[in-house]
């Protein structure tokens, strides 16, 4: 059979793995939605949750289109199709993909049409490089959990301050990333500002729903407050960065 | 009650368990299954040093993520996560908003729940759209890639943690006056690159914990 990397078999193979994440997904919301309810907990409450964690996953899911785009004009459709619908990304399936190519001495995105060889070699440094979430996981996931528990019998109070300061740390990490051009700004280069002015436009949005809803009390404005300001500080990013890109 | 409580979150890691092995065994088959078809093998040269110049840093850089991650993540979370990717960027942001509008603790039974539901919602959401995008991209192609909406995408993570920091930060700022200013300190002065996110998570999630353990044991907290 004659290889190319936009071969239908790539396709349907690539589709049957895809039902599978799917169904993976469907299957665990399937089980958590059975497990809300034998809680009691709120159907309309659960309801505005899906519908904004829809939202929000919107943009996001657009921009790896994008990436998906980009990476099909070196790789085909299909295999970023896959990539980038399992754990990847743009940036790390160009690294895999540029290392492999100069492992047989070519060079990423030179490389008129891959043939068989390269393309499988591709594939294989992809997938066993990114491969150890998906196993470590169920190693380390019950450990991990019971150890939380534990910590929990023992001292509630600083189970909760722990897992805020998780999560305050990660956050923190990437604040930091917003400004990781901005030294240029004391140079007089002003595109260091642009992610600094969207994160601000962003952190507004939020303090203005916050604000609304504790106005008018609609609680209903809490639901879209997250994807409002994820998608009004994306827009902001177009004439923020005509202005001082 | 509390029986069925761990019988759910036994289930969970039983049900996690058997699929993360099967989605791995599915992924590792689709490069064999193309040599087949293809009559071909991998470039044994190309592929040895692929991987060594590849899989050592992204097997350390997943091993501290999976350890990071598991704890806010929830167990059902984290199964999916681990498969699906985009957790820093998506999964992880998403399931804290519905934390957050939920109203209900990370370490609690409904906290597993709730993130579960974001994180698959948001999982079938993501599949579903770059399905829709691969079906389209002939057309599609000229508009995701026009230069007006390319700052848009570029921007996401700042428009992202915008909303999430306010949220967070205003909640915890006690214990989030540190970590800021070190990774201010770092990203700023000491020339680390957008490409050094990813590293510097754990150390400001160890050095976050390290600071409030302090706070906590003064009785700032």
């Amino acid at each position: 059979m004659n290889f190319s990397v936009n071969h239908p078999i790539l396709f349907l193979i690539v589709g049957i793995i895809i039902f599978f994440v799917l169904a993976q997904s469907v299957f665990f919301l399937v089980k958590a939605l059975k497990r809300a309810k034998e809680l009691g907990m709120d159907t309309k409450k659960i309801r505005k949750i899906i519908i904004s964690a829809s939202i929000f996953t919107i943009a996001p899911a657009v921009a790896i289109v994008v990436s998906v785009i980009a990476l099909a004009k070196d790789l085909g459709i299909a295999l970023p199709w896959l990539r980038l619908s399992v754990v990847g990304s743009m940036s790390y399936e160009t690294i895999a993909a540029t290392n492999a190519l100069s492992g047989m001495g070519l060079e990423f995105g030179k490389v008129a049409e891959l043939n068989a060889t390269q393309f499988v070699t591709i594939v294989f440094v992809m997938t066993i490089s990114i491969m150890v979430g998906i196993w470590l996981v169920p190693v380390l996931c019950k450990k991990m959990k019971t150890g939380l528990v534990n910590m929990k019998k023992k001292d509630a109070k600083w189970l909760d301050i722990f897992q805020s300061a998780m999560f305050i740390g990660m956050i923190s990490a990437f604040v930091g990333f917003v400004f990781c051009d901005f030294s240029g700004v004391f140079k007089g280069q002003t595109q260091g500002l642009i992610p600094v002015l969207v994160m601000a436009v962003s952190a507004v949005t939020m303090l203005i729903c916050g604000a609304l809803m504790k106005l008018t009390k609609a609680r209903w404005i809490n639901d879209y407050a997250l994807p409002a300001s994820l998608i009004i500080g994306m827009a902001s990013a177009i004439p923020i960065t005509s202005w001082l890109g | 009650m509390m029986k069925n409580n761990n019988s759910y979150i036994e289930k969970v890691y039983s049900w996690g368990n058997k699929w993360n092995i099967f989605m791995m065994i599915l992924l590792l088959a689709f490069p064999f299954l193309v040599s087949i078809i293809f009559n071909t093998s991998p470039d044994w040269n190309g592929l040895f040093k692929g991987l060594v110049a590849t899989a050592p840093m992204y097997w350390a850089v997943g091993v501290v993520e999976v350890i990071t991650y598991i704890p806010m993540l929830g167990a059902g979370g984290s199964y999916l996560s681990f498969v699906t990717g985009n957790i820093s960027n998506l999964k992880l942001p998403c399931a804290l908003g519905a934390l957050e509008q939920a109203g209900v603790s990370a370490d609690s039974e409904e906290g597993e729940v709730i993130s579960t539901i974001a994180i698959a919602v948001s999982s079938i959401v993501t599949t579903v759209i770059i399905i829709i995008g691969v079906l389209l991209i002939i057309p599609l192609q000229p508009i995701l890639q026009s230069p007006i909406l390319q700052p848009a995408f570029n921007q996401i993570l700042p428009a992202l943690f915008g909303g999430l920091g306010v949220v967070f930060i205003s909640k915890n700022w006690k214990i989030s006056i540190a970590p800021i200013l070190l990774m201010l300190i770092l990203f700023i002065f000491t020339g680390l690159g957008s490409g050094e996110v990813g590293i510097m998570v754990p150390v400001g999630v160890v050095f976050t914990i390290a600071i409030s353990r302090i706070m906590y044991k003064k009785g700032w907290l």
